[in-house]
């Protein structure tokens, strides 16, 4: 059969409209879902109150507090750890054996399931280290696990800016650390705050990191200090809908819906960021 | 006593060696130009006078470079004294994606700490330096990547100037330019040449005839023939200088 390139360039617009529309189309059912189903159980109480009567009843206020604690906690280690070590791989390590088993390691890393480093958490920090199970240890594992992804994406960041920019920084008498921390990071930033997203989104919704290591179950107060325990969206979630009995789909729904939309405004508010650094870079 | 003094130098490539036995004297407040054919090795001289082939992994160097009679490929060289001292000016023009006045600013902020009266002073030094004060005067906060490319270069020189240099390398710095923009950083450069030492490394013998007191001929990294620009251009003492300069080579 012999189409004419017109009639194929329709089947290829065709072949793609479908695909693109087979990716989204799961994307919007779950939000009309959620949106549906969830939105009739937020107002103000729902979001600022504790829960009551096992979960049945009350607010998801802890379980908010414990993601957003964790969130931050996973920042504050895995950010400049992660650029500290993308800045040596690219800027300071030769390229030899060791690197690059560094940069394998890395690699795999990523591909890790969450679960083993949930295990992992347990055993170096809560266990070994006998941090208990507290936000500490559930932040630091959440940092291991999305370090890969901050690492990675902060080496591609680091590697676009030009190398032009470095020589006339170095060709003026401006250390290499000073030439880093003043033209290369700057122009890295957007890069890196990309591979931030990521990794926060990916870290304020995984259970199994926490399962082990900070969730509490329930746990109607707001924790005293990191060294506490604390309930946490994902996990609260997987509570109400497997744990249990008679908790009504209104607050379910709810909570799925609160998560979501957190991870959606984190994501909101960085691209937000980053469209705005990028939008006065040039190059 | 020659401002520099190249001595001996060997230059290797991992097992490449690009510069052979190069010995040259460069005189204090003169322009020097270094021509020859594409790969002979121009670049990799101009950045042995600032150790910026120190950033090339596997690079071998022997030999001496004295600046001021001391050897910078000494132990213990201090390379940012070295690189205050001896500046670049790349081929094309790389300004920081900042403002003007953050560009030339960039240099002695890191050097030093001033304070805002006297890097405005720099700032407007520099600018006029290089004669771009009067059109930007009022555009300081402007991003420097929105000047013309002749511009651009400008403020490259004028970024330099402000970290006050003895040495400007110049490696074709004209290349990216139109005829027009080229004579008018030409002209610069002779006005440049009462304060600084300049290196220029060029394709365009017209330039190297036109703006330089001292010409070397290079070839397959070897220094083949140096002396005064007009003597090389006229009566050139070597046949393949001779070939290069009339075209008959690459
Ligand atoms: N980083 C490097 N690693 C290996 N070889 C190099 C490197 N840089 C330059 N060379 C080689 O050294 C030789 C001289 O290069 P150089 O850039 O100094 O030449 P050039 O005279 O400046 O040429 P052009 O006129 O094209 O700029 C060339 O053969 C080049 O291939
Ligand atoms: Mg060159």
């Amino acid at each position: 059969m012999k189409f004419s390139s017109q009639t194929k360039q329709k089947i290829a617009f065709m072949l793609l409209g479908i695909a693109s529309t087979i990716v989204i189309v799961p994307v919007i059912v779950i939000f009309t879902i959620l949106i549906q189903k969830g939105l009739p159980a937020i107002n103000w109480q729902f979001l600022t109150a504790m829960p009551r009567m096992g979960m049945r009843a009350g607010g998801i206020f802890p379980a908010i507090m414990g993601t957003l604690y964790l969130v931050s906690g996973t920042i504050v280690v895995a950010l400049p750890l992660g650029v500290l070590a993308a800045i040596y791989l690219v800027e300071y390590a030769r390229r030899n054996f060791l690197t690059r088993m560094i940069e394998v390691a890395i690699v795999n890393l990523a591909g890790v399931p969450s679960v083993v480093y949930g295990l992992f958490g347990m055993g170096l920090f809560v266990i070994y280290l006998k941090m208990g199970v507290s936000i500490v240890a559930g932040a630091l594992t959440l940092a291991i696990m999305i370090l890969p992804v901050i690492i990675t994406s902060a080496k591609e960041a680091l590697q676009s800016v030009p190398r032009s920019f470095r020589e006339a920084s170095l060709a003026l008498g401006v250390s290499k650390w000073q030439t880093i921390r003043y033209v290369v990071l700057p122009n890295a930033l957007p890069g890196i705050l990309t591979g931030t997203i990521l990794g926060i989104s990916r870290a304020a919704g995984e259970t199994a990191p926490i399962l082990f290591t900070v969730a509490a179950f329930y746990l109607p107060r707001l924790p005293k200090s990191i060294f506490d325990q604390c309930m946490a969206l994902p996990y609260h979630l997987y509570v109400l809908s497997t744990q249990v009995p008679n908790v009504s789909p209104k607050i379910q729904y709810g909570t799925a819906l609160v998560l979501v939309g957190m991870v959606f405004l984190l994501n909101l508010v960085a691209v937000i960021v980053r469209s705005h650094i990028r939008s006065r870079k040039q190059w | 006593m020659s401002k520099i003094d190249i001595q001996n130098l060997d230059l290797f490539y991992g097992p490449f060696q690009a510069l052979i036995n190069v010995n040259l004297a460069i005189e204090e407040k003169m322009i020097t130009a270094l021509i020859g054919p594409s790969g002979c090795g121009k670049s990799t001289l101009l950045r042995c006078l600032n150790r910026m082939n120190d950033l090339i992994d596997g690079v071998k160097i022997t030999g001496k470079v004295l600046i001021d009679g001391e050897n910078i490929y000494e132990n213990g060289t201090d390379l940012v004294m070295l690189r205050k001292k001896v500046g670049m000016v790349f081929q094309r023009p790389n300004p920081f994606p900042l403002s003007i006045f953050d560009n030339i600013a960039y240099g002695p902020r890191t050097h030093g700490n001033m304070n805002q009266a006297e890097l405005e002073d720099i700032v407007e030094k520099s600018l006029r330096h290089v004669e771009l004060w009067d059109i930007l005067k009022d555009k300081l906060d402007y991003s420097a990547l929105n000047l013309s490319l002749e511009q651009q270069q400008r403020l490259c020189i004028a970024r330099l100037v402000a970290v006050t240099p003895d040495v400007m390398l110049m490696d074709e710095p004209c290349s990216a330019l139109d005829p027009v923009a080229t004579s008018k950083i030409e002209e610069l450069m002779a006005e440049l040449k009462k304060h600084y030492t300049i290196l220029i490394v060029t394709h365009n013998m017209q330039q190297a005839a036109r703006v330089s007191d001292r010409t070397g001929f290079m070839l397959l990294g070897k220094l083949m023939e140096y002396g005064e620009t007009r003597q090389v251009f006229t009566t050139p003492k070597e046949i393949k200088t001779e070939e290069y300069i009339t075209g008959r080579y690459g």
